[in-house]
């Protein structure tokens, strides 16, 4: 062996017997040891250094009392009962108060020992400094809270804006009761496609129509106040549906967007005879007629999705309505709602609409609930639902 | 809702005994009286509950606007109690809802029949010409000491990082349930228990109260129990060695010791404090 290898030999067997002392004395991190209550009884000496605190005066001292008012809160509410509850706390974040009054960031880790008896016997604690961690913690938290509140107004803004694309609230038409709901999809930041629209041509003579558009966002948002727009206006002096969504179509068509939509759109005239209805879909699930003698069937021409081909053909259906009859126009946020794997469907909407009904307000909450009720929760997609109904004659 | 689900209920003891609530402070939930409880359930019906956002309670049943106020938890007690139909109550409120059960009792203190206040405080501020042993800045100091200690709490990390290999045996349903709390929740019922102001309740309690003071309990000074005792008419004071805020866990003999003593005399035991 040369002298060289025995220097070094000596060199690791020294580093090997390093003297627990030092070890503990020198360890790159806070050690202490307190009674189960707290008074410290041990300290070491890199403790002593980051805090510029004498051994004697430590000695005398509580755990909690090197730490901020708001950290000894955050000690008896919840550091120390959960250290006596599972002998353990890890990674809890305290700031340290050194004799000059300085914080000192740290992350605590502390253990309980407890002896055969199951009596608590020390507790032991570490304290790594946690200062530069800590300004890192502190952007993220800041970025975290920026996000939280951005989304916040994203959302806000989302709402508002799909509540503009839809009417304040129903219009009163004379000898027609008619009521609406609108249900967003849960927990979402986007518009949904769902809208539907109420107004007057003449007087008598009023459109309703409900409507999905292809996909969502603020771009579905657009297409809804284009829809909206383009009916109101090609609806005066063009009495068939099946004609105003042929117009829709063109417009679509030759938008500058490739997305489309399902619509279903429902004249309704009053004369002498009452209520007549001429009802024309495009690709949107058919409105259902209700009442006494109904028998809860499909009503309106059906025709493709508007917006997608270049001379597609719409059809119209006309009814004459009863007193005590309504028609039942929704979204397939209604029928295709989920529980699970499983879907509400046209059996059971059928169902619910089988009970009699005294108004149109009756059957939208009656429809509304149960979706939700089916769904356990909120929906997963816009629910919209317009019911208008002929009041029996009193 | 079921008042089970939305409490986390847990009812033990004898059936037909006294009933005998206890309530859990801020941080903590029901699990605070674990070493306590079950030395009262020989004789008394014992029940347990975490406040709403505490816990196992039901958190979809915690509204911010409705428990901004500590009123609200007092309502959930008076709620348990009615509920239940509960008479002749013994309540063990600790730390702030030690307030709570006294808001509790003013609503409907027919149903009590004694009160044991652990570590109570009715103000936790300074105020001129009291002393309650914090400035309102430590109170944000503590909200950021929460907002720090949740950043690495998400809900999903929580029980990874409280569930401690070192003793399989603490179980897991503690690890995972002990001081769970969503972070906004804690942070609004921090809110709320720290900068409430309950001092003018105190005059009107007319239920038999036992005050257990804490020596060297930084939340809840010996000033402050000796004030409230001070202050509740038909109240006893009791110091115990036990030291810090939470002595039904550092000291569960000593403080079961001194509720037995107070709720199982039948008469009204030691020379009450106070006017």
């Amino acid at each position: 062996m040369t002298q060289h290898e025995s220097a070094r030999e000596a060199f690791f067997d020294a580093l090997l017997d390093d003297d627990p002392e030092q070890l503990y004395d020198r360890a790159p991190c806070g050690y202490l040891s307190t009674s189960p209550d707290g008074r410290i009884v041990k300290v070491n000496q890199t403790l002593l250094t980051w805090t510029g605190y004498e051994r004697d005066e430590l000695l005398q001292r509580s755990f909690v009392d090197l730490l901020t008012p708001g950290g000894r809160l955050y000690h008896e509410t919840h550091y120390a009962p959960m250290l006596r509850l599972q002998a353990a706390v890890r990674e809890i974040a305290l700031d340290v108060v050194r004799a000059d009054g300085q914080r000192i960031p740290v992350l605590v880790n502390a253990n309980l020992e407890i002896d055969e008896a199951g009596e608590p016997v020390v507790v032991r604690i570490v304290l790594f400094d946690a200062t530069e961690r800590r300004t890192y913690e502190r952007e993220l938290l800041r970025a975290r809270q920026q996000a939280e509140a951005s989304e916040r107004q994203a959302r806000e803004l989302a709402h508002t804006l799909q509540r503009t694309l839809l009417p304040p609230k129903e219009p009163a038409i004379p000898e027609l009761d008619i009521a609406a709901t609108f249900q967003p999809a849960g927990d979402t930041l986007e518009i949904g496609g769902d809208f539907y629209d109420v107004f007057q041509v003449a007087e008598g003579d009023w459109v309703a129509i409900i409507g999905d558009v292809c996909g969502k966002g603020v771009e579905a948002a657009i297409l809804t106040a284009l829809i909206r727009d383009t009916l109101r206006a090609v609806v005066v002096g063009m009495h068939e549906p099946s004609k105003a969504l042929s117009a829709l179509n063109e417009v679509l068509v030759h938008h500058e967007t490739d997305r489309f939509c399902t619509l279903v759109m429902v004249r309704m005239q009053h004369g002498a005879e009452g209520w007549t209805a001429a009802i024309s879909s495009g690709g949107h699930p058919r409105p259902l007629l209700i009442g006494p003698g109904r028998n809860r069937e499909e009503v309106g021409g059906q025709g493709p999705l508007v917006g997608v081909l270049d001379a597609p053909e719409f059809r119209d259906e006309r009814v004459a309505l009863r007193p005590g009859d309504a028609l039942v126009l929704f979204t397939d946020g209604v029928t295709e709602s989920r529980d699970g794997a499983a879907f509400y469907g046209d059996a059971r909407l059928r169902e619910v609409l089988g009970r009699p009904f005294e108004s149109a307000r009756s059957v939208v909450d009656a429809v509304f609930e149960d979706v939700v009720a089916y769904s356990g929760g909120p929906t997963r997609d816009d629910v919209a639902v317009v019911v208008m109904r002929v009041p029996e004659r009193s | 809702m079921d008042l089970q689900q939305r409490h986390h209920l847990r009812i033990s003891g004898r059936p037909d005994g006294q009933p005998m609530i206890f309530a859990h402070g801020f941080g903590c939930d029901q699990n605070m009286w674990r070493h306590v409880a079950p030395a009262f359930e020989d004789d008394f019906r014992v029940v347990l509950f975490d406040h709403v956002g505490a816990g196992n309670s039901d958190s979809s049943a915690y509204d911010f606007d409705r428990y901004a106020s500590l009123k609200a938890y007092a309502d959930d007690v008076v709620r348990i109690v009615t509920e239940l139909d509960l008479h002749d109550v013994v309540f063990v409120g600790h730390s702030v809802s030690a307030m709570i059960g006294v808001l509790a009792e003013r609503v409907v203190p027919e149903r009590f029949a004694k009160l044991v206040l652990v570590g109570p405080s009715p103000r936790y501020i300074d105020d001129e010409g009291y002393v309650g042993g914090f400035a309102e800045q430590d109170i944000h100091e503590l909200l950021d000491s929460l907002d720090s200690n949740y950043l690495g709490w998400s809900a999903a990390m929580a029980p990874a990082i409280m569930g401690n290999p070192d003793r399989p045996a603490l179980g897991q349903e503690l690890t995972e349930s002990f001081c769970r709390t969503d972070p906004d929740i804690a942070r609004a019922f921090a809110r709320v228990t720290f900068l409430s102001d309950n001092r003018a309740d105190l005059a009107a309690v007319s239920t038999p109260t036992l005050v257990l003071q804490c020596s060297n309990d930084v939340i809840a000074p010996v000033e402050v129990g000796r004030y409230v005792a001070d202050r509740i008419p038909d109240s006893t004071l009791v110091q115990l060695d036990a030291t810090g805020h939470c002595p039904n866990l550092s000291a569960p003999e000593e403080t079961t010791a001194a509720i037995a003593a107070f709720v199982r005399a039948t008469e009204p035991e030691g020379a009450p404090v106070g006017p």
